[in-house]
């Protein structure tokens, strides 16, 4: 019979437009309250499932990426509260795609050696693609990508360039906002501080560990006069010619 | 009818075509010896009977992709300009690879395209780009750039406004980083390139005359018509702003009546060199410019141009290819994105039909759950930026989660597999079925659609189309099965081909193509279970180095074949930019046959036949 595919359609249209009143009336109207959110967005709903942004949100993943921003030590940690994690090392400068990064690396006003610290920081948030390479690539964990994506403003010229104080939050923002990779890489990094702040410390306690078992040692016996001097810079020399080896590989394979 | 247009099936290999070539045209055709480099360099003066012979005789009647390489510097001197041809067989294999070399000054290379009339819009994109003519080329002019553009943007030695550097990245951004915007730095356009004669007071444009002369305006039309009803050739002007065309795309069509006589497409309006910006990049800041190719489709596009560079890697030392657990992945992005890309087009099509809104509006309910998958793998819905070489970004996360950041933080907290299964078993299916019931015994979508934008099989091949739009004409290629890479060989899926290659058929060849992308997916759930806790992640550094040598890296994206060019030189090390990277983009060659598919319909059905080969600007502009 002509015109029964388009009875058939309009019979699944009908369907759709019912459903959504008899799934109303299932959460007795209340459907559209804040409680049932959940209800109207999961995956077994029905219905109308319009999301009333901006009086709603739907919440975005741990791993939602928008602009990037700078990790520092809380403010109120123990040591060096406030304290930027970047070393300013430029990988993110330098691996960032649109080429929206800035950095001014340290240096120390006395010596003018380079210090791991940057003197400026700056992102051209109209650039930035949010592809999220420069939190990938960065070895210190020192940037991470934000969730905040309301950054509509009015001035592009005045609000778009954001500086270091303005993309500055502290390791805790980042534990909230993805508690799960913070905790991956926390276990990565062997603890909560900051990368070089964890190897000074297992220097130390090897340090103290070994001056601690020569003082045993030199109580107990002298093992250390047994072993030939000799012998012992042979070994330090293979010991060198293999580490040189090592790197000469590497950078013949071309890294 | 089929019969005709596939060439008798050719079994013997590339390297035996390649020898037969040679023997046939000897002095003429001879080995690619650069290092990294495969197939043949023809003379190019001889390369109209060469490409004839290796479409007639030796079978490849399928170009892929012919595109151009300005070796500035690296080549011999008076042959740096290069064009690469990629022919195929449609029943399946490698690709025959020949080069023809010409000078940089006052470059030409004869037009393949009486060969290959889908070679059209490619030659022209060359000639647009690089400056080459084509001799015999019919309606050889720009396509990309306006036509009172100076210069060759794609030319080694041509550098754009706000040049800062020939390579990424840029010495200016670390260790001093004193942040300026490019507009500071180069306030008066200084270095800005008008042509010689640029005077904006005596401006007139020319461009839009030439074209409209070029449709054949001014004819009188009463004289052809011969009988007594009186008839005018009218010009009409679709888009660039026009809501059909799914973007900023133009149509000038010449309507006799309401007839359609010609139809040639205007492109460029969102043209911005992307493969210059990639050629400026490193490889792998590449990755994320793909995603802003096909928009839609960003998993495929990564996965398309990470196989391409991973074809260039495997020729060096200390590479290992990606391990099974990020193939399983891959695959399971690439056909949710095959899904995610269909539900979008059919419900445009459907919208082009004047079924407005409602059918669109229920695809993309099914498409949100898809993208929230890939929102949480990957960080994006549309950017996935996600495939890296050797690898994927991480891992599919245990739990679809949101952080307890916002009042509602339940919605999303899914076991990950768990949801997978719930949209790969019930929720798509189901809604396949729905749509299909709801839309495809339609009367109104069969009136309109069956008859419609026939495009017949030897057609299809001839001019280059790929994807379901080549499928629906009754030839059965898929690059998943002619050529096939990563673990489609062990997976069990068919190859959806139309019969008829009308609008009607698009449309089934799409909607089985969703079904057997489920089917695919099925078999890939078990498969992500087993191997729970492999490394997936990529070790390639953040400057790293890729060897010499071309690749040419091709998927089955959702839109068609999608190819990627990518030739690595200039050092012996090996180059952390890419020296050439180009795109065959489905989209941008799909169009190539529209103005003859829409040849003798009504204006209402070209909004349709575009609709039909689902096209994105992102792509065909580049």
């Amino acid at each position: 019979m002509y015109g029964r595919g388009i009875l058939r359609g309009l019979g699944v249209t009908l369907k759709h437009f019912v459903n959504t009143y008899v799934d109303d009336l299932r959460y007795g109207f209340k459907k559209y309250s804040k409680d049932n959110f959940e209800i109207r967005q999961g995956m077994k709903a029905q219905g109308s499932f319009t999301v009333q942004y901006p009086d709603e949100k739907l919440a975005v993943p741990e791993r939602f990426r928008f602009t990037p921003f700078l990790v520092t030590n809380d403010l109120d940690s123990e040591e060096d509260p406030g304290k930027d994690w970047c070393t300013s090392c430029g990988i993110c400068a330098k691996v960032c795609p649109p080429q929206c990064i800035w950095i001014v690396r340290g240096t120390d006003p006395d010596t003018g050696r380079p210090v791991p610290e940057p003197e400026a920081f700056y992102i051209d948030i109209d650039i930035c693609m949010n592809c999220g390479y420069c939190a990938e690539f960065c070895p210190f964990d020192a940037i991470k990508m934000d969730h905040n994506y309301e950054m509509a403003s009015y001035d592009r010229t005045t609000a778009h360039i954001h500086d270091k104080p303005t993309l500055q939050r502290e390791l805790s923002y980042w534990k909230k906002i993805a508690p799960t990779t913070a905790y991956e890489e926390m276990e990565l990094r062997g603890g909560w501080e900051h990368t070089d702040v964890i190897k000074a410390r297992a220097k130390a306690e090897k340090a103290t560990a070994k001056a601690e078992a020569e003082a045993a040692k030199s109580t107990t016996s002298d093992k250390s006069a047994d072993v030939d001097p000799e012998v012992a810079k042979a070994e330090r020399l293979a010991k060198r010619e293999a580490a040189l080896a090592r790197k000469r590989e590497r950078e013949e394979s071309g890294e | 009818m089929t019969d005709q247009a596939i060439a008798p099936a050719q079994t013997d290999s590339i390297e035996n075509a390649i020898d037969n070539l040679k023997a046939q045209f000897p002095g003429v055709v001879t080995d690619d010896t650069r290092s990294g480099f495969s197939g043949v360099i023809v003379d190019s003066k001889k390369l109209l009977e060469v490409a004839s012979y290796v479409r007639d005789q030796l079978g490849f009647d399928y170009l892929s992709s012919a595109t151009a390489v300005d070796y500035l510097g690296e080549g011999e001197s008076g042959s740096d300009m290069e064009m690469v041809y990629h022919a195929y067989r449609i029943s399946g294999g490698g690709a025959l690879t020949f080069k023809a070399q010409t000078p940089r000054d006052n470059a030409e290379i004869p037009s393949l395209i009486d060969v290959w009339p889908g070679v059209d819009f490619q030659e022209r994109e060359a000639y647009d780009l690089y400056g080459i003519r084509f001799a015999g080329h019919p309606n050889l002019k720009r396509i990309l750039m306006w036509d009172g553009f100076e210069g060759h943007p794609m030319r080694k030695d041509w550098q754009e406004a706000y040049y800062e550097e020939e390579h990424k990245p840029f010495g200016s951004r670390w260790p001093k980083g004193h942040v300026h915007r490019v507009e500071e730095m180069n306030a008066y356009g200084k270095n800005v390139k008008y042509p010689a004669d640029f005077d904006l007071g005596r401006l007139s444009d020319t461009s839009e005359a030439e074209l409209y002369a070029g449709l054949g305006l001014g004819v009188d039309v009463q004289e052809l018509s011969g009988d007594n009803l009186r008839t005018d050739r009218l010009v009409v002007n679709m888009g660039p702003h026009h809501p059909s065309t799914h973007g900023v795309f133009r149509m000038i069509i010449t309507l006799d009546g309401e007839t359609i006589e010609t139809l040639e497409p205007v492109m460029g309006y969102l043209h911005r060199n992307h493969e210059k910006i990639g050629e400026r990049n490193t490889f792998i800041q590449n990755m994320p410019f793909t995603d802003r190719l096909d928009y839609i489709s960003s998993m495929g596009n990564n996965l398309g141009y990470a196989l391409a560079v991973e074809q260039l890697m495997s020729t060096g030392a200390r590479y290992e290819p990606p391990n099974y657990r990020v193939e399983v992945i891959r695959v399971l992005m690439t056909e949710l994105t095959r899904i995610v890309n269909h539900l979008w087009s059919l419900g445009f099509l459907l919208n082009d039909l004047g079924a407005f809104f409602t059918p669109m509006l229920y695809a993309n309910n099914e498409r949100e759950k898809i993208l929230d998958f890939f929102e949480a793998a990957a960080g994006s819905r549309l950017m996935c930026n996600y495939m890296r070489f050797g690898g994927v970004f991480k891992d599919v996360p245990e739990r679809i989660r949101s952080v307890k950041n916002l009042v509602n933080d339940k919605i999303r907290d899914y076991d990950t597999m768990e949801f997978l299964t719930e949209i790969i078993n019930e929720r798509l299916p189901r809604f396949l079925d729905e749509y299909n019931y709801y839309l495809s015994e339609n009367e109104i979508v069969k009136s309109r659609c069956i008859g419609v934008g026939v495009l017949p099989p030897e057609m299809a091949v001839a001019y280059s189309t790929a994807g379901p739009l080549l499928r629906a004409s009754g030839v059965p290629y898929d690059v998943r099965r002619a050529e096939p890479y990563s673990i489609y060989p062990e997976l069990d899926f068919d190859v959806p081909v139309g019969q008829n290659g009308d609008l009607y058929d698009r449309f089934v060849v799409r909607m089985q193509e969703m079904r057997e992308s489920l089917r695919i997916l099925r078999q890939l759930l078990p498969r992500l279970e087993e191997t729970k806790g492999m490394k997936v992640t990529s070790d390639f550094p953040y400057a790293g180095r890729v060897p010499v040598g071309e690749s040419y890296g091709r998927v089955e994206n959702p839109k068609g074949e999608l190819g990627y060019y990518v030739v690595s030189a200039g050092d012996s090390k090996g180059t952390q930019n890419p020296w050439r990277y180009h795109v065959r983009a489905p989209s941008f060659i799909n169009l190539t046959v529209l103005g003859q598919m829409c040849k003798g319909h009504k204006v209402a059905d070209v909004v349709a036949i575009l609709g039909s080969i689902d096209i994105v600007l992102g792509e065909t502009d580049r």
